[in-house]
């Protein structure tokens, strides 16, 4: 095992910190408002500077192998450690785990979601950015699985407390639907644990996910069927896979913004890391095996999902669907089982990840001003908003793949991907047509939302005006409605401070793809090693 | 290997699109704060690119005549008769100049973005840099006072920026940046006056056309890719590389049918793009967009992206569809290009509206470029490209200032137009120039690019498409000759007499309804003169900002054939020579057709033909003299199916838009939906219930205690979970919580197989 063991105390302080701001704030007042919410701000911005000076100390020529790795007994009746590392797989979701924490900390400030308590729903969110982090560092499937599991909490919390009017049955059908899928998960750990040290070489036991997958080969193809089985329900249903994704659009309809972004961003992403990170190294015969069944989940998804993005009535569950299509696209991409489709996947993760992020703050806004997203009742919101519109119009561009935005590296190389993936070449072909004709539906979708919600003339109820909108009046529009609707404002500061600096991921990653597909190639061949040449 | 003549310019030419994107962002940030609204941004980053692109061209020129045995034996040649050949049989050729930085890679290979200069890449950079500044020029007067002024002019230099990025592209995915980037300012141009529906719907059609298109564009570069990507490899580059998927095509060692599906898939791309049958449909919507936005659109930009496509990878198209091969009398290319070109020409009869007219024109000579392509005509297929550009974008001009100063705002032909040639001198001449050259009058530039592809259809033995081509050209005099008789000649009618009260109402005169609150508030502006006509002036001629523009292209539209035109006295061919010869190492032998006057004889004829018809119909129709031709297709009944059937576009839109996309947003998805909630949900919850109802049995039959315990903990846990929380609906509660404890079992389940 090659690794890099220095600065090794960095991960865990970047991981565990957030949990030193919770520990402050608990022994706080939940009156003192304020000084919670500079807290827990300054919290995540400690955590996103600890991230990049992490950044800073990665070796870039050696992206491919684990570094600031650490490595002490934790639970040593099962030989369960407390493994961390990071490589060029990790290092990404790390970060994105981290700044959207910080962001959304941003956004909070005068966006806390009724029935307000400030100080409990920022301390959830301080430990949703442990647990989310704490899966990307972890190298031990135990302590990957606890992390795992941590995630659910603070976001059940999240949904069913300042959720929206359907939260309980929302929050609950998100935890439990999870939790099943988590159970099968961790049997298939346990199940793997003792099959490999039944038959490892060196006959030794070991949680331990780069032991794992240097020894995972050695089963025997039914039984790493049967082990993949396990953890694909777990990852699929938090991907979502098609058809395992319809607590996705409840949970994100019924979040508040903070918990959407932060559902969208990050933790469906904790599905596809699975896959990259566990499934697909260790269990190389069954990937071969489920690649094909895989990959045609995930082509029914990103169809099954634009059309269902196509009937929506309500903007933000036509985001939460647009998801499944998008996350589609990821599982395709990982199903190839070459370097391209895992690069771009990877890639795919990032970008999502900043313009689904990008699109639920969006709505959350639109909804703060509008008290409504049913796409019917709005309209003409460039000319009430234009700064909103064009930022939506914006995401929107992204989210439907534009070339020189985010969106483009996480999709057009996970079409080309699949014409030479590595088993069947004909069943993936199929699979590239089809993709490809997704493009075509979401740029459907998302342009005829865009369409309908930010073109045209803003709806007598909102406009603040009588019906009749004389031409001539029309270039003043926006001081009239700022007149009559107060609430109905253009971006706030709180909102670009948040905003910002998603946008700008999003075209310098779009425009530049290199600075992460150099991270994360070295990683992703690695992490394909028992594949031959990708 | 030859040595490399280069130069500054030509090293540095991925500046020309660096350029006018840059100056998006400025514009963006920073227009609004300017004096002139960000419009000087625009102005001079495409002033900046054009001189590069003249620099650029320059020194190509330089290098091509360094390598050429200075020109001795040109005239020799005659018309485009010069041959390629490739490097190993010894002829010349040059080397095209190519940089690059690594973009992307993937398992450690480098992918590249940078510049693929050659003599197709040097002619295409200069005429969009060309038509693009003078465009700009042009709109400074046009949108004077628009209430998006800063925006436009951020999306029109944006637009610039996106087809020089296409036009220089080294590989497929800077091609796809460029062609998806121009896409997307299409959208925002299209739709600049998205308040009102019927624009921000034509905007959608346009986008979503060409993205059905685009479908064969990401499939194909896949495709190609992967088929390319062994030998690219082996000659250090990759199969994204376009000079590397040219040489590949051309080698021999890729297999026939790989290369054909590569071929039609990036056709399919190059359909949607150049708006070729049957995905013509969006191009005539797209007159929605304000008129410089069409002028630029369907001139340089966007449209003949997918006739570039095809040149651009000419090798590929030539091997997989089997061009010139013998015995093969249709591919693909000619027969949706021929298609193309006589259906186009058919609608522009009917058109009311001036830009449609047009629009369905170009559509038409899109339809000549791909069908030269198809038969083997390369170099006058993009010599085409190269004059139509000049007189196409002066004719949108000529339109936008009709409507500016003569017909007040309407492009309407048959209500507010007619005699208008006194009023409006200049525009009239440059009209009529461009019309010269567009139908192919001898010595006008456009004889030249389509007398050849029509010529070089017969020489290559494509006798089917050499009557097409003859057919169309008929069809385009007769069309723009009823355009031109109703616009600048007959009796004025509407707003072109002096009358324009109705004007405003009228559903085709787009440009209206923005530039109403426009005027609003053109009193700010320092625009006196506009405000005066607009209270009754009258029709006259346009001011200088839009006269200038005009002049130049109606120049180039009668000079620029000059650069290759074989004929007394002239025989120059340097068109060939600086662009054809030169572009790459790796292009297929092609056999042009020697320029005689005797072959131009029946196209020459048809052209008068046309003229004579036409003139002659029109006269009857919408002249004064009573006639038996007037309302002839409402009293024929076979005339009037057909008029019908043209007028409603063969039913294509309808079939589009009512049939598919209706049924696709309608009850496919709504199905789609329904299956969602009414079979996957349900299943998911009938599994609670169902392990709610399991665990029940148990409980009340085998362990009371444990599930008792459990159900009540999960409950527990969740009434902790708040104060918020209202009591819980315990039965969800319960049902999700069974369904744990049920996916545990299976879980067992799994483990005692596995352990097996």
């Amino acid at each position: 095992m090659d690794v890099l063991r220095n600065n090794n105390a960095l991960l865990t302080i970047g991981t565990f910190l957030p949990l030193a701001g919770v520990l402050v704030m608990m022994f706080i007042p939940s009156g003192k408002e304020l000084l919670h919410k500079q807290i827990a701000l300054l919290t995540a911005l400690a955590t996103v500077a600890v991230g990049v000076y992490t950044v800073a100390k990665f070796d870039f020529g050696n992206a491919g192998k684990l570094q600031f790795y650490a490595d002490t007994s934790w639970i040593k009746v099962i030989h369960s450690n407390y493994t961390i590392g990071l490589d060029g797989i990790s290092l990404p979701l790390y970060m994105l785990s981290s700044v959207i924490t910080l962001v959304v900390m941003v956004y909070s400030w005068d966006h806390i979601p009724s029935p307000g308590n400030a100080k409990a729903f920022l301390i959830l969110m301080l430990v949703l950015q442990t647990s989310m982090a704490g899966t990307f560092v972890a190298q031990d499937l135990i302590l990957f699985f606890v992390f795992f599991e941590l995630v659910l909490l603070p976001m059940y919390f999240m949904i069913g407390v300042w959720g929206g009017e359907q939260r309980q049955y929302a929050s609950l059908k998100f935890f439990l639907y999870t939790m099943f899928g988590s159970a099968l998960m961790l049997v298939a750990f346990l199940a793997l644990y003792w099959q490999v040290s039944k038959n490892g070489l060196s006959g030794q036991a070991s949680f331990s996910i780069p032991y794992l997958a240097a020894h995972g080969g050695v089963l025997g193809k039914t039984v790493q069927i049967w082990l993949f089985a396990g953890m694909f329900v777990g990852f699929a249903v938090k991907v979502p896979m098609f058809p395992f994704h319809t607590w996705l659009p409840d949970a994100h309809t019924q979040a508040p913004t903070q918990g959407s972004v932060i559902l969208a961003a990050v933790m469906l992403k904790l599905g596809t890391y699975g896959f990259v990170r566990i499934a697909i190294p260790i269990l190389p015969a069954a990937a071969k095996a489920w690649a094909p069944w895989i990959g045609g989940l995930a082509v029914i998804g990103i169809i099954y999902g634009a059309l269902g993005c196509l009937a929506q009535t309500d903007m933000k569950r036509l985001i939460a669907f647009s998801s499944v299509a998008h996350m589609g696209f990821v599982m395709l991409g990982i199903s190839t089982l070459t370097t391209l489709g895992l690069n771009a996947a990877m890639f795919g993760m990032v970008a999502h990840g900043l313009i689904t992020g990008m699109l639920f703050f969006v709505a959350g806004s639109i909804k703060d001003r509008y008290h409504t997203l049913e796409i019917k009742r709005l309209g003409g919101i460039l000319k009430q908003m234009p700064r909103m519109g064009w930022i939506l119009g914006f995401c929107a561009m992204a989210s439907l793949g534009l070339p020189g935005l985010a969106g483009f590296w996480g999709e057009f190389p996970v079409i080309v991907s699949a014409y030479q993936p590595f088993t069947n070449t004909n069943v993936f072909r199929v699979y590239m047509v089809v993709a490809a004709v997704g493009t075509v539906l979401a740029a459907g979708y998302l342009l005829w939302l865009f369409q309908r919600v930010a073109f045209g003339e803003p709806p007598e109820e909102f406009s603040g005006h009588a019906p009749a909108h004389s031409v001539g009046a029309a270039a003043n529009d926006t001081l009239h409605g700022d007149e009559i609707h107060h609430d109905i404002h253009d971006v706030k500061l709180t909102e670009w401070l948040a905003w910002s600096p998603l946008l700008l991921g999003i075209v310098v990653l779009g425009i530049y793809p290199q600075l992460l597909f150099k991270v994360i190639d070295p990683a992703v061949q690695v992490a394909l090693k028992a594949y031959g040449k990708g | 290997m030859l040595a490399a003549e280069t130069g500054w310019f030509l090293e540095h030419a991925y500046l020309i699109p660096v350029v006018p994107a840059v100056a998006f962002a400025l514009i963006i940030f920073f227009g609004k704060r300017m004096p002139m609204k960000g419009s000087e941004i625009g102005v001079a980053s495409m002033v900046t690119s054009l001189v590069l692109a003249a620099g650029t061209a320059y020194q190509w020129i330089e290098r091509v005549d360094f390598f050429s045995p200075a020109g001795d034996n040109a005239s020799a040649l005659g018309g485009f008769g010069r041959a390629f050949r490739l490097n190993a049989e010894g002829a010349t050729f040059v080397q095209p100049v190519i940089n690059k930085i690594v973009w992307w890679q993937s398992g450690g290979m480098e992918f590249g973005l940078g510049q693929h200069i050659d003599g197709l890449a040097v002619m295409a950079l200069l005429l969009v840099a060309l038509i693009s500044t003078l465009v700009q020029i042009y709109s400074l007067e046009y949108l004077r006072g628009d209430r998006r002024y800063t925006h436009f002019f951020a999306a029109l230099t944006l637009f610039s920026a996106g087809m020089l990025a296409m036009v220089l592209a080294e590989n497929m995915v800077q091609l796809i940046l460029g062609w998806e980037i121009m896409g997307l300012c299409s959208f925002m141009l299209i739709g600049h006056w998205w308040e009102d529906a019927a624009n921000s719907r034509s905007a959608l059609k346009a986008f979503f056309t060409v993205r059905v298109g685009d479908i064969g564009l990401l499939v194909g570069t896949g495709v190609v890719f992967f088929a390319a990507s062994a030998y690219a490899t082996r000659h250090g580059s990759n199969g994204f590389s376009i000079q590397s998927i040219n040489e590949w095509a051309l080698s021999g060692t890729g297999s026939h049918t790989v290369l054909l599906w590569g071929s039609v898939a990036l056709f399919i791309a190059a359909i949607g793009k150049s708006a070729q049958f049957p995905l013509h449909t969006w191009l005539p919507d797209a007159m929605a967009g304000p008129t410089p936005v069409s002028s630029l659109l369907h001139s340089s930009t966007m449209v003949v992206a997918g006739v570039f496509l095809v040149a651009r990878l000419y090798p590929l198209f030539h091997t997989g569809l089997d061009i010139n091969v013998a015995g093969q009398h249709f591919n693909l290319i000619a027969v949706i290009g021929g298609i193309t070109i006589i259906i186009a020409a058919a609608l522009a009869f009917v058109q009311n509206d001036i830009k449609k007219v047009l629009a369905y024109s170009t559509v038409s000579q899109l339809g000549y470029m791909m069908m030269g392509l198809g038969v083997g005509a390369w170099t006058p297929a993009m010599f085409h490209l190269f004059t139509h550009a000049f007189f196409k974008c002066c004719l949108f001009l000529c339109a936008g200032s009709v409507s500016h100063s003569g017909s007040h705002h309407s492009f309407d032909m048959k209500k507010d137009m007619g005699g208008l040639a006194r009023k409006m001198p200049i525009t009239t001449t440059c009209w009529i120039l461009s019309t010269a050259a567009l139908c192919g009058v001898p010595y006008f530039s456009g004889f030249f690019s389509k007398d050849e592809i029509i010529d070089n259809a017969r020489n290559n033995n494509y006798q089917v498409f050499f009557v097409v081509g003859l057919v169309g050209a008929f069809m385009t005099t007769a069309y723009m000759t009823r355009a031109t008789y109703l616009i600048f000649f007959g009796k004025a009618r509407g707003a072109a007499a002096g009358g324009h009260a109705e004007t405003l109402a009228t559903a085709d005169a787009h440009d209206s309804h923005a530039r109403v609150p426009a005027m609003a508030n053109a009193a700010s502006d320092s625009h006196d003169a506009h405000d005066a006509h607009d209270a009754h002036a009258g029709p006259h001629e346009s001011p200088v900002l839009i006269t200038g523009p005009l002049v130049v292209l109606a120049s180039l539209a009668v000079v620029a054939g000059y650069i290759n035109a074989p004929v007394w006295p002239f025989h120059t061919e340097r068109f060939a020579e600086w662009v054809a010869n030169s572009s790459g190492v790796a292009f297929p032998i092609l056999d042009h057709a020697q320029f005689e006057w005797v072959n131009a004889v029946p196209s020459i004829m048809l052209v008068l033909g046309g003229f004579v018809v036409s003139l002659f119909v029109c006269r009857s129709i919408y002249g004064e003299a009573r006639s038996p031709l007037r309302g002839i297709t409402t009293r024929v009944a076979p005339l009037r199916w057909v008029h019908t059937f043209l007028v409603n576009k063969y039913y294509l839109d309808a079939l589009y838009e009512n049939v598919i996309v209706r049924g696709l947003v309608g009850p496919i998805a709504n199905g789609a939906y329904w299956v969602n909630q009414n079979v996957l949900d349900r299943i998911v919850n009938q599994a609670g219930i169902g392990a709610r109802k399991t665990g029940g049995w148990v409980y009340r039959n085998i362990d009371q205690r444990v599930v008792d315990g459990a159900v009540n903990g999960s409950g527990a846990v969740t009434r902790g979970s708040g104060t918020a929380l209202r009591p819980v609906q315990s039965g969800k509660v319960n049902q999700y919580g069974a369904l744990l404890f049920g996916a545990a079992a299976i879980g067992a389940l799994v483990l005692v197989i596995v352990n097996t």
